[in-house]
């Protein structure tokens, strides 16, 4: 990888933006690059739009300033797309990944200005079944993955175990439930 | 042992590994989580400290001073409106000569009401008798922490170290976190000169001081304030002898050939640092001067560092509202009046408030010193005009 | 007195030693002195109590005089000798200077 690579999250507040990117930068530490994973904050209002940034590199990363145009660009939320553009400074090169039930090419079609790659992936549905409650920051971790390579899925799987084994130690079910979703999301994600 | 963490958990968990005697605090954005979480470790019972919830940050200092005059290694943490309520006891704390470490978050002061990053609630603090140093980054806030304790002690002075708020506060990066017995052995046991609790030496602590005294021991604080540098940068150096970050009182980078070059504080820093690549990967001689240590303020080596550069712009996260300037701005101009050659100078006021400072307005500011746009003292960067 | 330089005084306006108090001689603010009639007291140590100098001397739960060296001769002592003792009165320092 070597040069900087970011991202950023759309989301509603309470879906878990913030909290996708600080597990996806913790997987990142584990195998050993440097990262930075921050919202973009205000005062927290469920359901109000957020962002959620992270950087990767194999460098030491001095930047402290907003992600004005990321290389992947991740949708929790698809009902977002109506109000805000999610390709905003996206690089023409870059990856979008978006939770929703509709094929890759339908979407592709209503983003007609952006030529990047573009993905897509059930999430909720696959965090429903899996977790019994929708929450698609999970499952987007494994797609995320599958889209762009980024780190080692083997390798990120099980540094999320041992972390879901520190936090829910009486609750198997919430820890088998989490890894599936990861596992199901990554085989389940289509690119155009 | 590289983590993740946020500028507040890597402050919490300095002050973990420090285990100080007493900790008294009241939450304020954006530095609340430094002490919430220390209470979980207070809670948890992995440190032994004595955790005094107050009503109010001037309790919260009241409650410090307190337990330091007693004789207890004392730490808290704050952020902009609680350091203001602070501020009489900023000055009592330091005229007592009561080595406290407050882990401070810059945030911007009110009015307007505002939660984001400036320096202005520091900055206003400046001249209370408080070590000041500025981080640029998560590490360095760690690492100054632990070194606080020591350079506090050893002057006799209190100490706040402070990150830019949310930016640093709660932005996770990667950073080396020291074993506990480390920090531990670095920081060493506490022991305090005149323990109000020695009750074999009786003193008194506060005595009133008419116009016969008050000069005298003002005359004091203001000459440990001096001889905290020297302690600064002695600690700062066996700091980086036994774990390899060397800290002193600026960083100075690609600065050596600079021809143009920008002085700031804080996180600002290392965004410059990546326009200084790129310009001296064009063949521009870019520097970059990072200063830390704001009290006691380094003025003869900030000249040396600077002498011979014919053009610097100091960048300030906040203003003096004097109309001259910000006060990293006034200091830096008066620390280079005696240079033979004076460099032109020229302020830029930036990020009042959490506005964001990004690569193409810094490199706007070089691009004003490499064109010779410098005919106006002070400009507001980032601003709608 | 010629008093210390900033470089010999301890930090921090710090008194190293307890009891100072008692070095500074404040009888000399007095314009009224206590004069106290071994006689009629009665030791319930009313004045003792409410001194706000500490000028009153007891020994044995007794008392045994006045501390003129500290006592700024506010009166105190003499309102709260009870009525039907009084014995203390405020006698004017200059009788005593003539
Ligand atoms: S005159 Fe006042 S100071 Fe003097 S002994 Fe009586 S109460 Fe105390
Ligand atoms: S108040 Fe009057 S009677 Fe009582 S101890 Fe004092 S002098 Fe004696």
């Amino acid at each position: 990888m070597g040069k900087l690579f970011e991202i950023r999250w759309h989301g509603r507040g309470g879906q878990g933006a913030k909290t996708a990117s600080i597990l996806f930068a913790d997987a990142a530490i584990g195998e050993g690059k440097y990262i930075q994973a921050f919202p973009e904050y205000g005062p927290e209002r469920m359901g109000a739009p957020v962002q959620a940034f992270n950087r990767l590199s194999d460098e030491p990363i001095t930047l402290h300033c907003g992600v004005d145009s990321p290389d992947v660009v991740v949708v929790l939320d698809p009902s977002l797309m109506e109000t805000i553009d999610v390709t905003q400074g996206l690089k023409q090169s870059g990856v979008l990944l978006i939770n929703t039930n509709q094929e890759p090419k339908v979407m592709k079609d209503r983003l007609s200005n952006f030529g990047g790659k573009l993905w897509t992936v059930d999430a909720s549905t696959i965090s429903k079944e899996e977790l019994g409650q929708e929450i698609p920051n999970t499952p987007m971790l494994g797609a995320l993955i599958k889209a762009t390579n980024l780190l080692d899925f083997e390798g990120m799987l099980e540094d999320t175990r041992k972390k879901l084994t520190k936090k829910f130690k009486s609750k198997p079910e919430v820890i088998d439930g989490n890894i599936n979703s990861i596992k199901r999301a990554y085989q389940e994600v289509k690119g155009e | 042992m590289r983590v993740a963490k946020t500028g507040n958990e890597a402050m919490a968990e300095a002050m973990r590994q420090i285990n100080p005697d007493v900790v008294a605090a009241y939450p304020i954005t954006p530095a609340t989580e430094i002490v919430q979480i220390f209470s979980g470790f207070v809670a948890d019972g992995v440190v032994n400290t004595e955790f005094v919830a107050v009503e109010s940050e001037h309790s919260a200092m009241s409650a410090c001073i307190g337990s330091c005059a007693a004789g207890a290694r004392t730490m808290t943490s704050t952020s902009s409106q609680g350091l203001a309520l602070m501020w009489e006891m900023l000055y009592i704390a330091s005229g007592l000569r009561m080595p406290i470490v407050l882990a401070e978050v810059n945030r911007a002061l009110s009015s307007p009401i505002n939660i984001h990053c400036d320096h202005s609630d520091t900055m206003g603090a400046r001249d209370c008798g408080w070590i000041q140093i500025y981080c640029e980054n998560a590490q360095e806030a760690y690492d100054s922490l632990i070194q606080a304790v020591r350079i506090a002690e050893e002057s006799l002075l209190p100490i706040m170290v402070s990150t830019d708020g949310f930016i640093i506060s709660h932005g996770m990066e990667s950073m080396e976190m020291l074993e506990d017995a480390q920090v531990k052995a670095f920081v060493g046991e506490y022991k305090p000169q005149h323990p109000l609790l020695d009750l074999d030496h009786p003193i008194t602590i506060g005595a009133i001081d008419f116009t016969d005294y008050y000069f005298e021991h003002k005359r004091q604080t203001i000459e440990a304030m001096r001889n905290a540098k020297g302690i600064v940068a002695k600690i700062g150096q066996e700091f980086g002898e036994k774990f390899g970050r060397h800290y002193g009182f600026f960083e100075e980078y690609k600065l050596e050939d600079a021809e143009i070059a920008i002085v700031v504080l804080g996180s600002t820093a290392g965004t410059s640092k990546v326009v200084v690549d790129e310009l001296r990967q064009k063949g521009i001689k870019a520097g970059l001067l990072r200063l830390r240590l704001f009290r006691p303020f380094p003025y003869q080596e900030l000249a040396n560092a600077l002498s011979g550069i014919p053009c610097i712009a100091v960048m300030d996260r906040s203003d003096s509202l004097n109309s001259a300037g910000g006060p990293v701005f006034t200091e830096i101009r008066s620390a280079l009046y005696d240079l033979e050659i004076r460099p032109k100078m020229v302020n830029y006021i930036y990020g009042l408030g959490g506005r964001n400072i990004d690569l193409s307005q810094i490199r706007s500011v070089y691009e004003d010193l490499a064109t010779n746009k410098t005919d106006e003292l002070v400009r507001y960067l980032g601003v709608r005009e | 007195m010629s008093k210390e330089a900033w470089q010999d005084l301890p930090i921090g306006g710090l008194i190293l030693e307890g009891g100072t108090a008692t070095k500074y001689i404040t009888g000399d603010w007095r314009s009224l002195r206590p004069i106290w009639d071994e006689e009629k007291c009665i030791s319930c140590l009313n004045c003792w109590i409410y001194c706000p100098d500490s000028s009153v001397l007891v020994e044995d739960e007794k008392m045994i005089g006045i501390d003129y060296d500290h006592c700024k001769g506010c009166g105190i002592c003499a309102k709260e000798c009870p009525p039907k003792v009084q014995a203390i009165k405020m006698v004017s320092e200059a009788e005593f200077r003539k």
